[in-house]
């Protein structure tokens, strides 16, 4: 028995899934105690994630599914930013230029959605899609310059992030009937509204954007892990001079994990212009999402169904602070909670040797027993 | 007087237990004062353990520590400091941008009177010492401008700086040249002239015989014995560490050469430093033999190797594979076209650590059939399968089979590995370079016979070394290097150590 405990000790400790969930628990129990510590009371706070994510208010005992359609809404550019960083992190790339790819998506899909014929189904279509391949060359650019001169990916994306929203910015504004923060609506058939979801949700932003997200996170799990372009991925993020050793063409790799990293931000940024906005916008600043991928794919661990998680954990809190204001809770808790959820996440290798620590005891006891002697 | 029977160190009953496994079982170590006690073991037999207990960098589980007789508690390397225990890491432990004096004073700096770092006493302190000792360092140079040799003695000065008279040396010699070995040991038993006891740590029954007094073995953690070096042979200490007979001379049949598959034409190959390391090498290796280079570290191999397998363009030159000139090809087409290749550096360039030993056998195939079908899939079936065959064949111990990450198997079946990967790729030309660097008994005896089975297949095969006594035991023909030329072919059987020795230091010698 006491063998069969280490084990799952063990597991625990080496499982970065388990330790992701632990790192979250964690989170919520220090927020819950920051709540504590400024005197409100934190079962509010759990009310207002339970009404995001389930519809419920236990307070007035009334269920709407907008809040759910809502949470849904915050967490697909999220997830997608998430899948962004991820899908470079396993090639071995530190992705910062999620926020830049996805502001060359939406732009693209804004100016698609006025100057593309007006016919359904096609015209979101090829929006989005335009909006992605933009944003895979934005993002294949620093791949490929990284590939071939050595250019660190952190310090290009970071400028592209700058040069997309001001060559943004600018082009936007050259949009007939533009003013200084608005162009005119899109076409109907440009936009990514879905009357069912709509109406499953009581009338929320939610849109097809979500099945395009759930799709992204499907192919993102199928290319990386059952290919061999996502094997040659893979081999290239561990270890770029055994890959090379072994045939794989490593500039190749990193020049495509660029790319397909950016059409998942540009993707996002295509949901969020045709999907959640009715115009196109000139924008003011940075949106964020694509730097809180990064904290997305970290606690998901770069995988796929991480990231999703983590996405939907991430537009949880988000969608959260407006009715944690209204329970008296501060919604900068929530910014806490995930800041210290990254934070813990960081210090994953810590808690680790901790859990590892234990199971040593706990070995050393068994050991005396005369438990491990196996010859 | 009689120093002999006084212990210096004194590890009674030590047992030291990891998640699943015993490091240490119940080990008493005695080590006299002022002897060159070796500790012999395979990988995982638990020395490092030991010793890193003795040097307090893990705790015992149960067991007694005394040093001269005393029982010591030794939670961390600055108790072992105190107690006069000095180690020398087998990975160095030094700052490459600071001198071989600030190195060595790191920590304990010496302070003139208004509080600055007292460099001119040091560096007398540190010239002193190395002259005591013959360690000839310069106390002046930058460490990493110095050769690995030298910084190894930087090491030792550490230790004797901070009044050491107890030194630990874990696996001094993976890391040096065989001049460098030699000069080593000498210095070895200049420290115990000087009164100084050593503990040497090894698998290399070589440097046991040439330095050690006496030799305590060790295997999967347990003690077998200590005996007297002198008056044991090297074939019942490998018996005692490996726990069966071993071979010692390789079994192979005489050569028969077929046509010449590798030819390297006037090949210049420019170095990382910038200069040209492979200058104008010509050489040929035909079917059913094994070349040698014999050479030391840095006179060129490592580019040779890179020009043969693609990874580096050579500035002039040709290589031709049958016939064909693939001087231009890329990596992939050499593998396809029967270039296989183990690298020297395994965990750099052999094996992607992370990723499953059935991804790692395949990581030169897993882009074709059957391993790759209908639109890029991998068939998990099938690498598994061929994963299966290849631990069946190549003996490859990995705890959790196929699926175990390459990471955690030891360096002897990572090796093991490679060789099943790159010999199952049936190569025409198996360049291999250190195949058998920081190995135990077993696992060289093993992959010797591996490599003269290809041979014998009728493959030409490529062997560079810095251990002249594999490139002796395992080649028909033996091509010394010497600052990226090839100073000398002859045949092994009719070679001479000393000559090619002086063929490897550069003097010329004939060709053929």
């Amino acid at each position: 028995m006491d063998i069969k405990r280490r084990a799952l000790v063990d597991r625990l400790a080496s499982s970065n899934a388990a330790m992701s969930v632990l790192v979250v628990l964690l989170g919520f129990l220090v927020g819950t105690i920051l709540v504590l510590a400024v005197g409100r009371d934190p079962a509010n706070m759990y009310r207002a994630i339970i009404q995001v994510v389930s519809g419920f208010d236990l307070a007035r005992g009334t269920w709407n599914a907008r809040y759910i359609g809502e949470w849904l809404v915050a967490s697909v550019p999220l997830i997608l930013c998430g899948l962004s960083m991820a899908f470079a992190a396993r090639a071995g790339l530190f992705n910062i230029g999620a926020e830049g790819q996805y502001i060359v998506g939406l732009t693209v899909a804004q100016f698609a959605s006025f100057y593309l014929p007006s016919v359904p189904v096609f015209h979101w279509a090829a929006a989005v899609v335009l909006g992605m391949l933009a944003a895979a060359g934005w993002g294949g650019v620093v791949g490929f310059l990284k590939a071939k001169y050595a250019v660190s990916e952190v310090v290009a994306t970071i400028m592209m992030n700058y040069i997309a929203l001001y060559v943004s910015r600018y082009a936007t504004q050259l949009i007939p009937g533009t003013n200084t923060y608005k162009t005119p609506s899109f076409p109907a058939t440009a936009r990514l509204s879905n009357s069912w979801l709509e109406s499953v949700t009581n009338g929320s932003r939610l849109n097809t954007g979500l099945f395009l997200a759930l799709a992204a996170v499907l192919l993102f799990w199928f290319v990386m892990e059952k290919t061999r372009t996502g094997f040659a991925l893979r081999a290239t993020g561990f270890n770029k001079d055994a890959a090379r050793c072994s045939g794989i063409n490593v500039q190749r790799s990193l020049t495509l994990s660029m790319a397909i990293s950016g059409a998942f931000a540009g993707l996002a940024g295509c949901i969020v212009a045709l999907g959640s906005f009715g115009y196109g916008r000139v924008l003011a600043g940075l949106d964020g999402y694509g730097f809180n991928g990064i904290a997305v794919a970290l606690v998901g661990n770069s995988t796929a169904i991480g990231t999703l998680l983590a996405g939907l954990l991430f537009g949880m809190l988000q969608s959260a602070q407006p009715l944690m204001q209204s329970r008296q809770i501060p919604k900068e808790v929530t910014y806490i909670i995930s800041g210290l959820v990254v934070v813990f996440i960081s210090l994953r290798s810590g808690i680790g040797l901790l859990l590892e620590a234990r199971s040593k005891e706990q070995a050393k006891s068994a050991a005396r027993k005369g438990e491990l002697r196996d010859e | 007087m009689d120093m002999g029977d006084k212990n210096a160190i004194e590890l009674l009953g030590i047992t030291k237990v990891f998640p699943g496994v015993i490091a240490n079982d119940d080990i008493t170590l005695r080590v006299r004062e002022n002897e060159i006690h070796a500790l012999l073991g395979e990988n995982g037999a638990g020395k490092s353990t030991l010793m890193s207990i003795l040097f307090g960098l893990y705790d015992p589980d149960a067991g007694t520590i005394l040093i001269r007789g005393k029982e010591a508690r030794i939670r961390d390397p600055n108790d072992a400091n105190a107690l006069g225990i000095g180690m020398v890491h087998q990975h160095f432990k030094l700052v490459r941008n600071y001198s071989v004096t600030e190195n060595v004073i790191l920590g304990i700096e010496p302070r003139t009177k208004s509080g600055n770092v007292d460099t001119a006493r040091a560096e007398r302190r540190v010239q002193e010492i190395s002259a005591l000792y013959g360690l000839q360092v310069d106390p002046h140079v930058r460490v990493e401008s110095i050769t690995v040799g030298m910084q190894q003695r930087v090491e030792i000065l550490k230790t004797l700086y901070r009044n050491a008279d107890i030194l630990i040396f874990d696996e001094p010699t993976a890391v040096l040249t065989p001049q460098e070995v030699d000069e080593l040991m000498s210095i070895l038993k200049r420290l115990k002239a000087e009164g100084k006891t050593i503990v040497l740590i090894t698998h290399k029954l070589r440097e046991i015989k040439e330095a050690a007094d006496r030799c305590t073995v060790l295997r999967r953690g347990r003690l077998v014995g200590t005996v007297d070096v002198a008056s044991t042979s090297e074939e019942l200490m490998a018996e005692m560490m490996v726990g069966r007979a071993v071979k010692f001379r390789i079994d192979k049949a005489e050569a028969k050469p077929g046509a010449i598959v590798l030819k390297i034409e006037g090949l210049t190959v420019r170095g990382s430093k910038g200069h040209d390391a492979v200058r104008g090498l010509d050489l040929e290796v035909r079917a059913g033999e094994i070349v040698g280079i014999a050479g030391v570290d840095g006179n060129g191999q490592a580019e040779l190797i890179e020009a043969i397998t693609g990874l580096t363009k050579p500035s002039s030159g040709r290589v031709l594979l049958k016939g064909k000139d693939v001087t231009d090809s890329s990596i992939r087409e050499r593998i396809r076209w029967g270039i296989g290749h183990v690298p020297e550096d395994r965990h750099k360039n052999g094996l992607v650590l992370k990723f499953r030993l059935d991804e790692n056998l395949v990581m030169k195939t897993f882009d074709r059939e059957p391993y790759s079908g209908f639109a890029g899939l991998l068939d998990f079936r099938a690498i598994s399968a061929h994963a299966d065959a290849l631990i069946g064949q190549f003996d490859i111990r990995a705890g959790e089979g196929s699926a175990t990450k390459c990471g955690s198997m030891s360096g002897g079946n990572q090796q093991k590995a490679i060789i099943a990967r790159e010999i199952d790729l049936s190569p025409e030309l198996l360049v291999v370079a250190q195949p058998t660097r920081g190995l135990d008994v077993g696992a060289i005896e093993y992959i010797h016979e591996r490599i003269v089975a290809e041979r014998d297949k009728g493959r030409a095969v490529l062997l560079v070394s810095f251990e002249l006594d594999e490139i002796m035991a395992l080649c028909d023909r033996i091509a010394a290097i010497s600052k990226g030329e090839i100073v000398g072919v002859v045949e092994a059987r009719d070679a001479d150590e000393r000559e090619i020795g002086a063929m490897m230091a550069g003097l010329k010698g004939k060709t053929g």
